[in-house]
């Protein structure tokens, strides 16, 4: 069966090995299309483990584990750590890896998300215009990502990835930035709120600026939610923080809850292409929500900023081999 | 205060399907694990299949796409997608709820932003999109 599989493989059309979705083929952006060139010197069918079928999900689920536990601490959703790590260093494909990957931020977002729209951190109002967008666009960037083979999307992904440690290691948070006046979509849909913040128990009223263009931003957001199957928190908060003026806890429980809309219609078309096997799926999910339960726990007793240069020494790494695998170089 | 109000009633409804989908998942996963349920792709052969692209995966282990699964329900690995579908669907509920909120405060706007997020979910779990029929 080994055998027969890996020749089927080889032997398969390249619209068979590369994905079905040809017909999503005019949405492929030039940049993807110039990285495909040098990528396609590396084949899409990873080796074959020779260990036992349980070992796999078992170290997936430990894996996951250890990526709940540090994500918390670290500020950054355990979905951005998963696929890079997985899709690096496990012997599944990069399609079930983001279908996975996929579930595990939806999880993760649907787990906190009663919590943090009854606390008052989440608004509906500042979610829903932004997660209709990045839901359409979530779906596009699913097809695209299926469609394309699988290392040009490693190829793109060490791009995104080392992206993400320049992000985290240069951007800058905003507590409560200051909006003099807010716009006049966000005006007209009555994007306003009020939270108390709980350091300072004081009410604090927000409003958003720059709507139109954070629309926008989101549209490109769910394209890469969807290709990549990373949950998108890294780009949610400082589009919601830095660039919309809300304050940064309303940025971050808004954003979990952008990421459970956006991620399910993403997941949809994974499910519905098959793309999601439950042996890599129901792991990743178990073992993300119990370790990040832990992280959240010891939250006051690690140290962030220790914990937060270990993860992006990580993402670092994963980075660079998603990219040096996708261009082949190492296999 | 109607905000508040739209959030718990948002927030009620996600956190009892997301409670649902978790347990569907979980325990649709032990039956497949502990062997209840015979599995469509058996357990020793999954380490020669997971590696390869999803349409050659599908081709060689003739599992169907879109709602196709659903007929090999009580084969304990697709039974596993109940779980993950129930996630995947389980923030339409709390849009649907809004919208009769909205439309009482005449919010049609929202109303109306809510029914498309709304729309957007069907559209993708109906694989349509995809061709998965």
């Amino acid at each position: 069966m080994q055998v027969l599989s890996q020749s089927i493989a080889r032997s398969a059309p390249p619209a068979l090995r590369t994905g079905r979705g040809l017909h999503a083929a005019w949405w492929m952006p030039v940049i993807l299309m110039l990285l495909a060139a040098p990528a396609f010197a590396a084949d899409n069918v990873m080796p074959t483990s020779t260990m036992p079928w349980w070992f796999w999900p078992l170290a997936l689920f430990v894996t996951c584990f250890l990526i709940g536990i540090v994500a918390v601490p670290a500020g950054i959703g355990g979905g951005t750590l998963f696929v890079p790590i997985i899709g690096g260093f496990f012997p599944f494909h990069l399609d079930f890896v983001r279908g996975a990957g996929l579930l595990v931020a939806l999880a993760s977002a649907l787990a906190a998300g009663p919590m943090l729209l009854r606390g008052g951190l989440s608004s509906l109002r500042l979610a829903l215009p932004l997660a209709l967008l990045a839901s359409m666009s979530s779906i596009a960037g699913a097809l695209l990502g299926l469609a394309l083979p699988a290392s040009v999307i490693q190829t793109a992904l060490g791009m995104i990835v080392l992206g993400i440690v320049t992000l985290m290691l240069f951007s800058k948070k905003s507590e409560f930035p200051h909006v003099a006046q807010p716009d006049r979509l966000s005006s007209a849909l009555g994007i306003h709120g009020v939270f108390i913040d709980g350091a300072s128990g004081q009410a604090i009223n927000w409003q958003v600026h720059r709507t139109p263009l954070g629309l926008l931003i989101f549209l490109a957001i769910g394209v890469m939610a969807g290709m990549f199957g990373i949950g998108a928190g890294w780009a949610n908060v400082p589009a919601l923080n830095l660039l919309m003026g809300a304050p940064l806890k309303v940025s971050a429980g808004t954003s979990g809850l952008v990421l459970s809309l956006v991620d399910s219609s993403a997941a949809w078309v994974y499910l519905n292409r098959g793309a999601v096997l439950p042996m890599i799926a129901v792991p990743s999910v178990v073992g993300m929500m119990l370790g990040a339960r832990i992280g959240a726990r010891l939250l006051h007793v690690l140290k962030g900023s220790v914990i937060r240069k270990m993860v992006i020494t990580l993402l670092l790494f994963a980075g660079m081999r998603a990219l040096l695998k996708g261009l082949g170089v190492w296999v | 205060m109607t905000q508040q109000q739209e959030a718990l009633r948002y927030a009620s409804l996600l956190g009892w399907g997301t409670r649902l989908g978790v347990f569907a998942l979980i325990a649709s996963f032990a039956v497949y694990v502990l062997g209840v349920l015979p599995p469509h792709v058996p357990l020793e052969q999954l380490p020669s299949v997971w590696n390869l692209p999803v349409a050659t995966y599908l081709q060689h282990t003739g599992t169907p796409t879109g709602w196709g699964w659903l007929s090999l329900a009580h084969k304990g690995d697709l039974s596993g997608l109940i779980g993950i579908s129930l996630l995947a669907g389980c923030s339409l509920p709390p849009l649907l709820g809004l919208i009769p909120l909205y439309v009482k405060r005449r919010d049609y706007v929202y109303a109306a932003i809510c029914g498309m997020v709304a729309g957007v979910l069907v559209l993708a779990a109906s694989g349509v999109l995809t061709g998965g029929h």
